[in-house]
């Protein structure tokens, strides 16, 4: 899937950014650092922006070109920041086949997220993600890890309206 | 820990502990708390326990601990009680009020709650029974199953490496390093005729030969556990991981002593955070213990296991890209041959098994490769984990000796297909696997069947269709899942698929020409002959194994411009049935589109005129269907 480049301003902290080059100079010694360097990075920033990039490719010595793309590359690396409340809608195998594509193009109309993205106010946000792993409660979607399963489409509201 | 002595103390101590034996006085409960389990509202459960038998006093003889997967998803949370000398006892579908009714009436009182238990609850039976089964020993799900990778989840606690110890845990590992040269293991291994249970059914055993023997520059070799399980509708390798991690790097242990490596990597999905979270006590506990480490048993064998996490590549699955995104880079594949045996990981002579590949390795160490070709057919021997799911009655995860007719585990394991439904067809191998019609429902499941009818046994996806899934719509789904995963490093699969969905995108809305069937087989054969990778070779798959049973069903879309299932919107009509509406108005009410208004006739015997849905209007979202409590509205 194509990536966009985010919209939002960076807003990195001095902190954050001590964080960081104290995980690159940690793995520094380790074989193959890149991806765990950058999901560290992600997991202090709660997402990828160019100017972190900037950051790892000054203390690690590659590219920022090599870094994009293994940023790029990876579906989990994210390059937007992700809403308050981040709604993922599982489109497994199981969940598809009870419907998840429905559940899906609701939630999109009614944030009008169609297709996923975030929202203009940074408050909510809509992915559709691969199997989780509760297909038994097919079909399901998560709410900053809260799990709703067993859906109808006229379930949804409902469950929006707690966050809204 | 130096020695074997003190393993078997471990083991002595713990024994009436996992499973308290006759003549013991101790209960031991146990919550199931896998992701499932957790996602169901196990925490709660398990904390209700906890208190309730510290206030009751009942602790010394009481154990409540956590346990992995049990494997019956839809009965989640569930509770199972161990008592000497008794069948455990099931409780499903638990919350916190249930489980204090349980320490009340049958951890403190001695009675079984029947209630709860899983014969008074099972799915699809409507009434009681009276002498219905309280112990999921019972439950014909798992009456059927033959537990070898799965036989500690649900049993011990993943957390306590105490626990696995108990079950025979590092009793392979400390035989291979005192009985056993490395060849030996080898030979147990091919002897075995276990096969590689991530999907393509590659001999285990020669794997290790191979990176044995083919480089011997006394240099480095890694062993690599492949827990990337990227298949959507795929959940074994998280159940093996999440109840019983242990099994996995014990047999990584076996693997590096087998080959000469002392240096390991499991590359796990990221999106298994209990998963991961299991992995990591268990392998700070077997480093405590010096089970993994230097001089391993004081026999000198050093071997250590790293983690390293996925994020989301579905092409990482395939050994050589997860090789190189292990390195540390986009995780595309490379050309093979150089084979990993020879130029692996870090281009060393790498071994790659999956995590229900290894889950099976202590077992045939310790019982014998005889007791595990027992099991199985004659070119697939042992047991294979499904992860059952879609239209099914009971979702779980089952394990099966290879051979077991497809029938048997979707009509008897699984209870059949919910609702009355018809059974279409079971897909197995997720975007790399095709699908089983109904008529070859009979089908043993082993690899060299799975393949000969066009599918494959895949990592162990199987998800059952009814006669309400569109077969073109399926096969559709896939293609996108694989245009979207695709790496991107080779032209047939990058253009290739997308240009198939292309294709079927027009099909779905009605729009497809003959042609454009044979357009599909066409490409369908030369991404597979051209890809560079196992995903780009399998990725037409699922179309071409969908042309071939389904075929009628692509025609109705292309000639008829119907879809027999009513799944494609574009080519679905809703209509009400002017006879049966009542003219309660109930869908009317409901629809999105104000598509709906009253006609002018009244059906005989009713009161109010029915209603009618204007075809211009209808945006087809179905809710209508869903409110008409009367069965008057019709999809075409």
């Amino acid at each position: 899937m194509k990536k966009k480049l985010t919209t939002v301003d960076f807003c990195g902290t001095k902190e954050q950014e001590e964080k960081l080059v104290a995980v690159i100079a940690e793995l520094k010694d380790t074989k193959g650092a890149m991806m765990p360097i950058l999901q560290k990075a992600q997991e202090i920033y709660g997402y990828l922006p160019v100017e972190v990039m900037r950051i790892i490719a000054a203390h690690t010595g590659k590219s920022l070109e090599e870094i994009f793309g293994i940023a790029t590359f990876y579906s989990q690396f994210a390059l937007n920041p992700k809403g308050k409340v981040s709604i993922a809608v599982c489109l497994g195998t199981a969940c598809y086949v009870k419907g998840s594509g429905d559940i899906y193009n609701k939630v999109g109309e009614e944030l009008g997220l169609v297709g996923g993205g975030t929202t203009s106010d940074g408050k909510f946000s809509l992915e559709a993600t691969r199997c989780i792993g509760a297909c038994g409660l097919a079909p399901v979607l998560t709410v900053n890890e809260q799990v709703y399963g067993r859906l109808t489409t006229a379930d949804i509201k409902g469950i929006l309206d707690q966050y809204r | 820990m130096k020695s074997l002595a003190e393993l078997v103390l471990i083991k002595e101590k713990m024994k009436d502990q996992i499973i308290p034996s006759a003549g013991s006085d101790e209960i031991r409960v146990v919550v199931g708390l896998a992701t499932c389990g957790i996602a169901a509202g196990a925490r709660p459960v398990l904390s209700t326990l906890l208190e309730g038998v510290e206030k009751a006093d009942l602790g010394d003889k009481v154990s409540v601990t956590q346990t992995g997967c049990i494997g019956i998803c839809q009965y989640e949370p569930v509770v199972e009680v161990y008592e000497p000398g008794k069948d455990k006892i099931t409780y499903v579908k638990m919350t916190a009020e249930k489980a204090a009714r349980v320490v009340e009436e049958h951890l403190k009182g001695g009675k079984v709650v029947t209630e709860y238990t899983i014969g008074n609850n099972l799915v699809g039976q409507a009434e009681k029974k009276d002498n219905a089964p309280d112990s999921l020993n019972d439950v014909i799900f798992y009456e059927k199953q033959t537990r070898v990778a799965l036989r500690n989840c649900g049993v011990i606690n993943p957390e306590v490496i105490d626990e696995y110890i108990a079950r025979d845990g590092y009793a392979a590992l400390a035989k291979v390093l005192t009985e056993m040269t490395p060849d030996e293991v080898i030979d147990t291994v091919l002897a075995s005729g276990l096969r590689g249970r991530g999907g393509a059914g590659f001999p285990t055993g020669k794997k290790w030969q191979l990176a044995r023997n083919l480089v011997k520059d006394g240099g480095k070799k890694y062993v690599c556990c492949n827990a990337d399980e990227g298949d959507p509708g795929a959940f074994m390798d998280r159940s093996v991981l999440e109840g019983d991690p242990h099994a996995v790097l014990e047999a990584m242990a076996i693997a590096g002593y087998a080959i000469g490596a002392d240096e390991g990597y499991i590359y796990v999905r990221a999106e298994y955070p209990i998963a991961i979270h299991r992995l990591e006590i268990a392998l700070n506990q077997a480093r405590q213990y010096g089970l993994l480490g230097k001089d391993i048993f004081g026999t000198g064998f050093n071997f250590d296991i790293s983690l390293r996490f996925g994020a989301g590549a579905f092409v990482c699955g395939e050994e050589t890209s997860l090789m190189t995104s292990i390195e540390g880079k986009r995780g595309e594949p490379r050309p093979r041959p150089p084979f990993p045996a020879v130029k692996g990981l870090f281009d060393r002579p790498t071994i790659l098994n999956n995590v229900e590949t290894y889950a099976n390795i202590a077992q045939i160490i310790l019982k014998g490769a005889d007791w595990f070709a027992s099991m199985g057919t004659e070119k697939s021997k042992g047991t294979k984990v499904f992860a059952l799911g879609g239209k099914i009655t009971n979702t779980g995860l089952v394990e099966i000796p290879m051979g077991t007719p497809l029938r048997e585990v979707i009509e008897v394991i699984g209870g059949g297909i919910p609702h009355g439904k018809k059974f279409k067809a079971a897909q197995t191998g997720g975007p790399s696997g095709g699908c089983i019609p109904a008529h070859l429902i009979d089908t043993p499941i082993d690899y060299d069947n799975l393949l000969a009818i066009g599918s494959m046994m895949g990592s162990g996806g199987l998800i059952v269709m009814d006669e309400d899934n569109c077969m073109v719509d399926i096969a559709r789904f896939f293609l996108d899942f694989t245009v979207d995963e695709s790496c991107g490093k080779c032209t047939p699969c990058r253009v290739g698929t997308k240009r198939m969905l292309e294709i079927l995108d027009k099909i779905i809305a009605g729009k497809g020409e003959l042609e454009d069937i044979d357009r599909l087989e066409e490409l369908a054969n030369y991404i597979k002959s051209a890809s560079l990778c196992g995903l780009g070779q399998t990725a037409p798959n699922p179309v071409i194994s969908t042309l071939r049973y389904f075929r009628d069903e692509y025609i109705a879309h292309v000639v008829d411009k119907k879809c027999p299932a009513g799944v494609c919107k574009s080519l679905l009509r809703y209509s009400i049935d002017k006879e049966k509406c009542i003219g309660c108005g109930m869908c009317a009410k409901n629809c999105p589109a104000d598509a709906i208004s009253k006609t002018d006739y009244t059906a005989p015997g009713h009161k109010l005129p029915s209603l009618a849905i204007d075809a211009a209007k209808c945006v087809k979202c179905g809710v209508c269907m869903q409110n008409c409590k009367f069965g008057a509205v019709e999809k075409k």
